[in-house]
């Protein structure tokens, strides 16, 4: 009995991580087509947050320091939801229509947010600042111009190199002046740990059975994400129009839903769930800037199980895979195996973590054979179903 | 319109003298490449390039694999590394039991590192030469094949299958580097000590010497070839110049065999298929087919490119299989341009030297470079290099900076590209 009891919660906390971490990706991917490779380093960005949060609430003192990862969800939000928001404005909107594209362009982000976590310092950061303020800030300034869209070009073509070359400047100066304090990594290659607060060390106890805080802290915080998305997706106007575009863009974009501005407002939502999906790993190990690559492809395969549009199919696919994935890496099924000896040999052979993973990923090509489509396929008659 | 200019008393088509002109450019350039720029790096004191050109051409076959079925038939396979890396695995477990008869053990070294008393069953064939070179083939080809089938008969493409070629890599990684026994792990196959070249192998070997003090003054190729069948050092310089031959004349064979493909009916389905599946199948054909040849094919390429890397590079680890390579092998496809055999080539040497050059002289940015490329390509460029020297650069610059060309009549018709193109309709 409690071996079963062992098994569904450990199945049912990976699951949770998977789950909490492809949620964002299968609402971008059910509204917009769109699979966002940059997915994981947005949880990653997520994570870092958690790690700042950490660092200032330690130096408050206690109340601020037990509490730090209340504070924590909700600043990774802003920023995953910020980071995705100009991903979306900045890149994806263009290349709506060409899916292939868009993976090649957000795996490029994603490289530029694996090596930004990697070398970010006071020198980047406020030549970024510098340089946008310079471009954009002159942009809006001669946008008044009555004939700004003559010259736009020409502006660009001016005001592009002389900010580069302006921020680069200040950069090299800052960095010859205050030396290290300056051109120190915050962060560097290395991964740096998130303590989980006092209240989440230790674990309930159920007979030999320790169930951690910690897991428990993740299914909760999933099932809370699940509870809030279906509220906003059912109760309120942005939720309706959002529902709306899933269904059928064109005849949405006919009955005045600003369905750019929806994309936007989704991609938002999906970019703030991987950052919520961050402080969740953090407490699981230490975090580095590859952290968000561990993820992407489990979290692809909750999608492609899942099926498109639908919140049930990600739900159940998550578990499944986590709680299948589990049950293969643990060698849980050996005892009812013992009888046969080319079994037992199979199940040791697949009985490790990286193994599982062949294994479920040979589990997900058959299951396809039999559904196409995922779990719950969108219903109706299209050419290509 | 250009028949008449020509004169038919050759008995020409155009097509046909085109493609003359195309064997005679291909045939130059790789006699080029084979005879000339290896002196001449060398003359420049940059004897390490050669090698490193080598590589980049070997990477080159399966940038044209690539462009086979990204470009041509619009699937984008996020794990061509894995059929490269079985390719180099494939010639690697040959190359590693190369043991000397009198050796203690008789297994590859790092066998025993951990505990492996016995040849695994699945090495012994690699004992035969003819064998490994068929695997490094059809290994590829059957996996590619399978793969394609399972995905391509249940109608699964676009991202999907993308996803699913990245899982693959993702899966192929672990198994790869969990098998430590069977693959050395990690570490993958290295130190790779002789090759078994046969008869003609020391022919080529005996025109080094004179290849490599190459001048015009001293036309030194009439070696009389001595051939016998030995064991060579694979590191030497020659054993070397053998495999950048042969890569350079593979890529020559592939770039053929993909211009052969490309070209007739069964290219013109492939783009069908690109642009308009459903209507391919409603117009009688089946796309799966299709998809899954032109898939093997391409994963065929990947495996033959991944034998002549690793012979090379003298290493063939489960990084071959990463992700990040896989998606990389795409972007030289598109630096160079989709759809253009050409393209794949020059993309690929291009990006490689680009990434050696880079990561040579700032070692921490590459990243940054390399994300700045994706995006540049996708966004600006998404025809490649190719592409866009064939759509008249100089004209685009000029628009660019705001210099209006030229017109005779007025520039709304002259520079509408959706009237340009009625125009040539109605001309042709």
């Amino acid at each position: 009995m409690l071996e079963v009891l062992e098994v569904i919660f450990n199945g049912l906390s990976t699951g949770a991580v998977l789950l909490i971490s492809s949620l964002g990706l299968a609402i971008v991917f059910g509204l917009m087509g769109v699979i966002n490779l940059a997915h994981g380093e947005l949880i990653m960005l997520g994570a870092y947050t958690t790690f700042l949060v950490q660092n200032v609430c330690k130096a408050f003192g206690s109340p601020w320091k037990e509490s730090y990862i209340f504070f924590a969800l909700i600043l990774a939000f802003i920023v995953g939801a910020i980071a995705g928001l100009i991903l979306e404005r900045g890149v994806i909107r263009y290349l709506y229509g060409r899916p292939l594209e868009t993976l090649l362009a957000t795996w490029g982000v994603s490289l530029i947010l694996q090596q930004f976590v990697r070398t970010v310092n006071w020198v980047l950061v406020i030549g970024i600042a510098i340089f946008c303020l310079l471009f954009f800030g002159g942009l809006w300034v001669l946008n008044r111009l009555p004939n700004f869209q003559q010259i736009r070009k020409w502006v660009i073509t001016v005001m592009l190199p002389l900010s580069i070359g302006i921020a680069a400047v200040t950069g090299g100066f800052l960095s010859q002046t205050y030396k290290l304090a300056v051109t120190k990594p915050w962060f560097g290659a290395q991964g740096v740990a998130v303590t989980a607060p006092k209240w989440l060390f230790g674990g309930l106890n159920i007979g030999t059975l320790t169930l951690p805080y910690v897991r428990l802290f993740i299914i909760a915080l999933t099932i809370a994400c699940i509870i809030a998305l279906y509220l906003f997706f059912q109760r309120t106007s942005w939720g309706l129009r959002i529902r709306a575009v899933t269904q059928n863009r064109s005849m949405s974009a006919c009955l005045g839903i600003p369905t750019q501005k929806v994309d936007a407002l989704t991609f938002a939502l999906g970019s703030g769930l991987a950052g919520v999906a961050g402080v969740a790993i953090s407490l699981l190990g230490s975090v580095a800037p590859n952290t968000g690559q561990n993820y992407i492809v489990n979290t692809f395969m909750v999608v492609v199980v899942g099926g498109v549009g639908k919140l049930v199919g990600s739900i159940v696919a998550a578990l499944a895979i986590g709680t299948i994935d589990y049950i293969i890496a643990s060698k849980a099924l050996l005892p009812l195996v013992a009888a046969s000896k080319p079994l037992t040999d199979l199940v040791e052979f697949f009985g490790s973590t990286d193994m599982a993973k062949v294994m479920v990923f040979a589990l997900i090509i058959v299951f396809l054979q039999i559904k196409p489509g995922g779990l719950f396929p969108e219903k109706g008659r299209t050419v290509d179903a | 319109m250009g028949d008449e200019v020509l004169p038919k008393s050759r008995g020409m088509k155009p097509q046909q003298k085109r493609l003359l002109i195309e064997i005679a450019v291909v045939t130059a350039i790789a006699l080029i490449v084979i005879l000339f720029v290896p002196p001449m790096l060398v003359d420049l004191g940059q004897a390490s390039r050669v090698n490193q050109l080598g590589r980049f051409l070997a990477l080159a076959i399966v940038a044209l694999g690539i462009d086979l079925i990204w470009g041509y038939t619009g699937l984008l396979s996020l794990g061509h590394g894995i059929l490269f890396a079985l390719g180099g695995y494939a010639i690697g477990m040959y190359l590693k039991l190369q043991i000397p008869p009198n050796a203690s053990i008789q297994l590859p070294e790092f066998m025993s590192l951990y505990d492996v008393k016995e040849l695994p069953g699945f090495w012994k064939p690699f004992y035969s030469f003819p064998f490994t070179l068929a695997a490094v083939v059809l290994l590829p080809t059957l996996l590619g094949g399978l793969l394609g089938y399972l995905v391509f008969r249940n109608r699964i493409k676009g991202v999907y299958f993308s996803i699913l070629t990245q899982a693959a890599t993702i899966v192929f990684f672990n198994f790869f580097n969990g098998q430590q026994g069977f693959f050395n792990g990690t570490n993958g196959l290295t130190d790779f000590k002789t090759i078994n070249l046969g008869r003609w192998g020391t022919c080529i070997q005996s025109f080094y010497p004179s290849i490599k003090s190459w001048n015009i003054n001293s036309w030194r190729l009439v070696v009389a070839p001595v051939c016998w069948i030995s064991k060579e050092d694979i590191n030497s310089e020659q054993t070397q110049f053998i495999f950048y031959t042969l890569t350079v004349l593979f890529l020559v064979a592939a770039y053929a065999l993909c211009r052969w493909l490309t070209s007739g009916r069964f290219g013109r389905l492939l783009v069908a298929i690109r642009d308009d599946e459903p209507r391919v199948r409603f117009s009688g054909y089946n796309p799966t087919t299709f998809k899954v040849v032109v898939f093997a094919i391409s994963a065929g390429l990947a495996g033959i490119a991944g034998a002549l890397y690793t012979v090379q590079t003298g290493l063939i680890s489960p990084k071959a299989m990463d992700i990040a390579f896989s998606i990389e092998m795409v972007i030289w496809v598109a630096v160079g341009g989709r759809a253009s055999l050409s393209g794949a080539v020059l993309g690929a040497v291009l990006v490689n030297f680009a990434k050696s050059f880079l990561s040579e002289q700032f070692a921490a940015t590459w990243l940054f470079f390399q994300g700045g490329l994706f995006l540049l390509v996708v966004l600006v460029l998404p025809d490649g290099l190719v592409g866009w020297l064939r759509s008249q650069p100089i004209q685009q610059i000029k628009t660019f900076i705001g210099i209006r060309p030229q017109v005779a009549t007025y520039p709304r018709i002259e520079e509408d590209p959706e009237i340009q193109r009625e125009r040539e309709n109605l001309e042709s």
